[in-house]
């Protein structure tokens, strides 16, 4: 049933994504390519580069596109809701109880306590990323790509959006 | 009616404009919620937003539900999710699959080949985002190392499933006591 893992292949991400909106991107990377082999590391990496480009937090994008390819409209409809509906149900039922803790160091905790560990499913995301680019375009191509990308993305504040157009150019010019 | 098309409008603006990540949303939303609309005061607003950041996900969506909860009961909370997340859906699909379209013309496998360090720079950046701020937080760099030390060995060495790793720690989180001087 393809429209139950559409729901579990966010939901854990959904539940587990501490940390910021990032956070869930390793989780997500973890069940759409390895998991269930809905898409390879390639793949993946188009469709985040395409999310970032366009508005809103990304978790629900991924969600709302590969449930969407999955599964049609009514995929992205569970992928969505998969991601979404965990926090907002506790948010809506816990709502007095949390008020109350909010501030308390355990709830901090958990964002704190996992954070080491989504750092270290970004950094295994980045070498994957790196290492597919080698094999496919090789070193320079890859080097020069990413050098100006962090270049223009940290020196230069300039938005990921004109990056990735500016590599999409590139690609077209040169890579084919 | 005309507050859940206020509602709706709210929120896909919000949507719509939220450019550079989930946070960015957050003074759309209360330009559009305590400012526009009066929905909610000022403090109301921060009291949820706290509440938001104490759970998992993305905040820019939790607010829209919760919010569009508090203004207009469950209908006002599917409203407000759906102009948040619906419309740059559309636009990604849209996108990907015209794209798809041409997949095997060679300048669009040279496109999205490109794109792929461009990602990787990305991932890297916000790796070292997250290394730095876990080494700047309570845990500091030692405990950050061993943690990521210890994240690596079994994530990678034996293919432990994140899920499980992050669970046992977030179960860690909430047992631990409080050392006396931080009774809340």
């Amino acid at each position: 049933m393809i429209y139950a893992q559409i729901f579990l292949a966010f939901f854990i991400p959904g539940i587990l994504g501490y940390g910021g909106g990032p956070a869930s991107i390793p989780l997500i990377e973890n069940e759409v390519v390895d998991e269930y082999g809905w898409m390879s590391v390639n793949e993946f990496s188009e469709v985040l580069a395409l999310g970032n480009t366009l508005p809103g937090p990304i978790a629900t994008k991924m969600a709302g596109y590969i449930g969407y390819i999955q599964g049609g409209i009514f995929g992205a409809a569970v992928g969505i809701f998969a991601t979404v509906a965990p926090s907002l149900i506790l948010m809506l039922g816990l709502l007095g109880f949390l008020m109350r803790y909010k501030e308390s160091p355990k709830v901090k905790r958990l964002t704190i306590v996992v954070r080491p560990v989504i750092a270290v499913l970004l950094g295994v995301m980045t070498y994957e990323f790196f290492h597919s680019s080698f094999k496919d375009i090789g070193s320079l191509h890859t080097v020069l790509i990413g050098g100006v990308s962090y270049l223009l993305m940290e020196r230069m504040k300039v938005h990921p959006a004109y990056i990735i157009v500016g590599a999409l150019i590139y690609g077209a010019l040169v890579l084919s | 009616m005309k507050k859940q098309s206020k509602l709706f409008m709210a929120f896909f603006r919000v949507g719509l404009l939220g450019y550079g990540g989930g946070p960015s949303s957050i003074p759309l939303a209360h330009k559009e919620v305590v400012e526009k609309y009066k929905w909610l005061t000022s403090d109301e607003f921060s009291d949820i937003l706290a509440l938001g950041n104490a759970l998992p996900g993305p905040v820019a969506t939790k607010m829209a539900g919760y919010i569009g909860y508090r203004v207009g009961g469950i209908t006002g909370m599917f409203n407000a999710l759906i102009a948040t997340v619906v419309p740059t859906i559309i636009l990604m699909i849209l996108l990907l699959t015209s794209l798809n379209a041409y997949k095997d013309e060679p300048w669009v496998n040279g496109m999205a080949e490109a794109v792929v360090p461009v990602v990787a720079v990305m991932l890297f950046v916000l790796t070292w985002g997250f290394i730095k701020k876990s080494g700047k937080s309570k845990l500091g760099w030692g405990w950050s190392s061993v943690l990521i030390l210890i994240s690596l060995v079994l994530l990678e060495g034996i293919n432990l499933h994140p899920a499980i790793l992050i669970f046992v720690l977030l179960v860690g989180a909430l047992l631990k006591k409080n050392p006396p001087a931080e009774k809340t």
